[in-house]
């Protein structure tokens, strides 16, 4: 394809990025942005030009070496819940910005630690820019069949450099505060992490099963060639220690390549991704690596004897069979692991040089004398600025140094590089006496070791000349070999570095942080790190200062970094947090902390502090003095949090005593209401008893006919009495569970009938049709007395309820293996819905309408449902479609009752 | 003669005051719940009512207030004979402008004096 056409779908590809991290800035707080999944599509910016093109080419050269650098992260993704945790929670309460402040605030918030990390991490990752741009530039002219430019002019990757710098600047740099979360470049990122690993998979899928026959196909080829089974065991105990050495590497890396620190720690949004990001990372990296091996091999059988570089066998492949889409979209998957890649870590390099060696030792004056504005725009540009040199840079020494490395061998030296930071990083979480003199010279030997073991080897090439001293020594000093350092030649030369500069800086590390103690700040923010989880919520407690300082002073430097409206905004929320009186004069450690952490992210850790304390009077305290105030601190933390933990605890009882007692107060109620009703129903028949009597006492010239009259009155309210009595005592015994059933098996239909005998007479007397489905016969366990009862009731209501005239009752009896289903249905008034629940209460009368009097005893259905449910059935009523209601009741087959 | 309106829903209960108030020379109408008994107020103007309060459909407050709310009806005398018997319910009862209040069981006696006390007040 011709470079025109490459550069147009490049440019369309640029757009088409461009547009989605616009469109993500702008809609920040879609729940788009604050996604797991984007979270960890961005963390997966770890798969570089490096993992795109070079785990080919180390799998084609190198067999199964490629697998370390993804067993790492695997390995490490399951401590992240304990240790990323602890490092976003430090990071968030202290407003870090990149890796360089997290180390340098714990040793002390140190600019000197600050600017010797920034300078390490900066040796260590511009090479390693260098070695993206590289691949962009190589596979550029591969897919376009033109030759590499040395120059650098007429070169069209210069140009695609220039444009990630462009993007890197603009959307890296929109806030001024560095700690804030850049969800323009995460959604970007994201996007391309997604689109490489399609893209992969697309030629994977290709190469294996088009190119091939599967990939049993494949390894049957490749099986053919030499070295295929030396290359793909592991071969010995010193193959498996390189082994463990290079996974060991890859496990420090995904913690502190600054990229990974920037997508996994400051753009982290919510602490529960990092749940989805636990599973799905290494699932990622996973999926991405199934087809580096039949990529890999499929290539070594296709090329075989060709002089081609195997790094590339993802484009030569598709380019080798004619397929120039499939290339095109290899190399755009590509282009895009390298260009998230310079992205981020453009953007986290800039920002530590300009927070930790440009503003701390150059600009920290010129601050003072300007306003706000003129502030933020300086430090804006400054980075801006950052991000050109480093990418100009990082295309220089690509154009100078590294052209003719292969790309693992670069990216392997930039992880041990950085492997150099992690005494001083995981001391900082679990160890307190780590000292800033104990990880400085720990950081700088290993350092030295690693510039002795491979930049230098590396730098002067050629390994191969005997008399070289890569192979005699400096000196002729044999154990000075810097491959063998004191004879240890069995490890390739990568974990051979690791491994030396590793051990040497921790040894020191450890040694001079016991024998010599840190100052009181570095213990200080010791204690914050390793006990974050106590001081997460009021961290600013957790600091310790003493001295003299003007809360006026304190709000003069803000405002030269936030301007007035937010430092006012600022110092309103501090004070609320804290309760304390806007009026105070005198600023205490909080507030020294607090204006130190907002400033933070806008100059980093070391900056804030030094322009903080310009304008205070600071008191020396000794490490003992600290410690003590920490202890109590702590206490007073621990204790607070007991208190917040008991009041909850007294608040949650005092709810639940309320709710009883709300509870009693309701049965109290309902009793009441009960013994009103049952009173008002005992009442009125004795009503009239006593007046029928009254009657027949005092008139003596009643005639005989209404005397009987009476006198039979007197008898039916009488036994209306005596029922009514039953019925209550009939309801508590059921409902207290005294009443026994008494459980024997009957024939179902003959209980029915029985019931339908007796109520002859009262439907005949109204006139009601009864109708009834199919019955069989079948026997079924229950109380037979009981369930007469509850038929009779049912039935009878449904009498009572029918119209004068035309009153229909239709009675349906149902079964299947588990229950026996009887309903009774009317074409009466039917039941108001809301009463359909509450019907079967005792005495229940309709709410809305309490003064009316119940039809009947109020007490029928209430025993009804007493008896189903000892009977382990439900009853339930409903209003028909057109008119009347129907009761069903439900009878289970239990054997066990 | 008088006429008197007995509202109630128990026949017994009816029955024997039907029988005491025709004894009575009074003209006795009979409501076996509110709704009748506002149907049978269209038409007729009964000096008093006797009314309980505990009905079916329409009870004896909303029949009270219906015959407080008739300008026709502004002279017939109201009383309420109920077996609610607490000192709330006859307070609620006579606040809501029955002129007087009755509780069940009841002296046959006792009510005819307090109908005609009531009767003969104007």
């Amino acid at each position: 394809m011709n470079s025109i056409a490459v550069i147009a779908i490049l440019l369309g590809y640029l757009l088409l990025i461009f547009a989605v991290a616009h469109w993500a800035e702008k809609r920040k707080n879609a729940k788009f942005s604050k996604n797991a999944v984007v979270y960890t599509l961005s963390i997966a910016v770890y798969c570089s030009a490096w993992t795109y093109y070079g785990s080919v080419g180390i799998a084609a050269t190198n067999g199964l070496n490629y697998l370390p650098i993804y067993l790492g992260p695997v390995i490490a993704a399951p401590l992240w819940i304990m240790i990323l945790r602890k490092i976003i929670k430090i990071s968030k309460v202290n407003n870090i910005s990149s890796i360089a402040d997290f180390i340098s605030l714990r040793y002390g918030n140190s600019r000197i630690v600050g600017a010797i990390v920034t300078s390490v991490i900066i040796i260590g990752i511009l090479p390693y820019l260098a070695l993206q741009l590289k691949a962009i530039s190589e596979t550029f002219h591969l897919v376009t069949n033109t030759p590499l430019e040395r120059g650098i002019f007429n070169d069209s990757s210069t140009y695609i450099a220039l444009a990630l710098a462009f993007f890197a600047a603009y959307y890296g740099t929109r806030y001024v505060d560095a700690s804030q979360n850049r969800s323009g470049i995460v959604a970007a990122v994201a996007l391309e992490s997604a689109l490489k690993l399609v893209f992969f998979l697309v030629i994977g899928i290709f190469v294996t099963f088009f190119v091939f026959n599967g990939f049993g196909d494949i390894s049957a080829k490749a099986a053919t060639l030499e070295n295929f089974d030396s290359l793909n065991t592991i071969g010995g105990i010193p193959q498996a220690l390189n082994w463990l050495m290079l996974t060991v590497l890859s496990l420090l890396a995904i913690f502190m390549l600054p990229r990974q620190f920037q997508t996994m720690v400051v753009e982290n949004t919510r602490e529960r991704h990092l749940k989805t990001a636990t599973w799905l990372f290494p699932l990622y990296l996973l999926i991405f690596n199934i087809f580096v091996f039949p990529i890999a091999w499929g290539g070594n059988w296709i090329f075989q004897n060709q002089n081609v570089n195997p790094d590339f066998y993802a484009i030569l492949i598709p380019k080798a069979l004619g397929h120039s889409w499939l290339e095109i979209l290899v190399f755009l998957g590509g282009f895009s692991a390298a260009m998230s890649m310079i992205v981020i870590s453009s953007i986290s390099l800039s920002t530590m040089l300009s927070n930790n060696i440009l503003i701390p030792y150059t600009a920290l004056g010129r601050f003072s004398r300007k306003e706000q504005e003129t502030n933020s725009k300086f430090i804006v540009n400054l980075r801006r600025l950052g991000i050109f040199v480093l990418i100009i840079l990082a295309f220089l020494i690509y154009k100078l140094l590294i052209s003719d490395y292969s790309l693992v061998s670069v990216g392997l030296i930039a992880f041990v590089i950085i492997a150099q930071l992690a005494p001083a990083f995981f001391g900082s979480l679990f160890w307190r006496r780590g000292s800033k003199r104990g990880m400085l010279s720990g950081l700088i030997v290993g350092f030295i070791i690693c510039v002795y073991t491979v930049i230098i080897p590396y730098a002067a090439g050629d390994f191969s000349d005997p008399n070289n001293f890569i192979n005699t020594g400096v000196f002729g000093q044999e154990w000075l070999r810097p491959f063998a350092l004191f004879g240890l030649d069995y490890l390739d030369p990568i974990p051979h570095a690791l491994f030396w500069s590793l051990l040497v800086n921790i040894l020191i590390y450890f040694a001079v942080s016991v024998s010599f103690e840190g100052n009181y700040r570095e213990r200080n923010y010791a204690e914050m790190y390793v006990d974050i989880d106590k001081f997460s919520a009021s961290h600013e407690n957790a600091f310790v200062w003493r001295g003299t300082a003007y809360r006026k002073d304190i709000e003069k430097v803000l405002t030269r970094f936030l301007g007035e409206e937010r430092t006012d905004r600022a110092m309103d929320i501090f004070n609320r947090k804290y309760q304390i009186d806007s009026n105070q004069e005198l600023a205490d450690s909080r507030l020294i902390k607090f204006s130190e952490n907002l400033l933070t992210g806008r100059i980093g850790t070391a900056s804030a502090k030094i322009l903080i304390s310009s304008v205070v009077k600071e008191e020396k305290i000794t490490l003992t003095e600290v410690l003590k105030i920490l202890e109590e601190s702590k206490e007073n933390i621990e204790l607070n949090k007991k208190l917040t933990e008991t009041s909850r605890e007294l608040k949650s009882l005092s709810e639940q005593l309320k709710s009883a007692n709300e509870e009693l107060i309701l049965k109290d109620k309902q009793k009441d209401e009960f013994l009103d009703t049952v009173t008002h129903e005992l009442r009125t028949p004795i009503t009239a008893i006593r007046a029928s009597s009254e009657i027949l006492l005092e008139d003596d010239a009643l005639p005989e006919e209404l005397k009987k009259q009476f006198l039979s009155n007197i008898i039916a309210e009488s036994d209306r009495l005596n029922r009514l009595i039953d019925k209550i005592l009939d309801l508590e015994k059921l409902e207290s569970g005294k009443q026994k059933l008494k459980l024997a098996e009957h024939n179902f239909s003959n209980t029915l009938n029985l019931v339908l005998e007796n109520l002859h007479q009262l439907i005949q007397n109204k006139g009601i049709q009864v109708s009834m489905n199919q019955q069989k016969d079948s026997i079924w366990r229950y109380d037979a007395d009981r369930i007469t009862q509850v038929l009779t009731n049912m039935l009878s209501n449904a009498i009572k309820f029918c119209p004068e005239e035309n009153g229909q009752i239709v009675i349906e009896v149902h079964e299947n293996e588990y229950q026996l289903l009887v309903s009774v249905c009317d074409n009466g008034i039917g039941v108001d819905e809301h009463d359909t629940k509450r019907i079967f209460e005792k005495f229940y009368q309709s709410e809305n309408q309490n003064l009316k009097k119940p039809i009947g005893s109020g007490l029928g259905l209430a025993i009804c449902k007493n008896i189903v449910q000892l009977h382990g059935g439900k009853i339930w009523i409903q209003n028909n479609e057109n008119q009347g209601a129907t009761i069903t009741f439900t009878l289970p087959k239990i054997n066990e009752l | 003669m008088k006429k008197i309106l007995i509202v109630d829903d128990e026949p017994n209960i009816i029955m024997t005051l039907e029988y005491t108030f025709k004894k009575q020379n009074f003209q006795v109408f009979i409501a076996r719940d509110g709704e009748e008994a506002i149907a049978l107020l269209q038409n007729e103007i009964p000096d008093l009512v006797i009314l309980d309060i505990m009905m079916p459909k329409v009870d004896g407050f909303d029949t009270l207030n219906y015959i407080k709310s008739q300008d026709a009806l502004s002279q017939c005398k109201v009383l309420f004979l109920s077996a609610k018997n607490r000192e709330s319910d006859i307070q609620k009862g006579l606040d809501a402008g029955a002129d007087a209040y009755f509780t069940k069981p009841f002296s046959i006696k006792k009510l005819v004096d307090q109908v005609n006390q009531l009767l003969d007040e104007h």
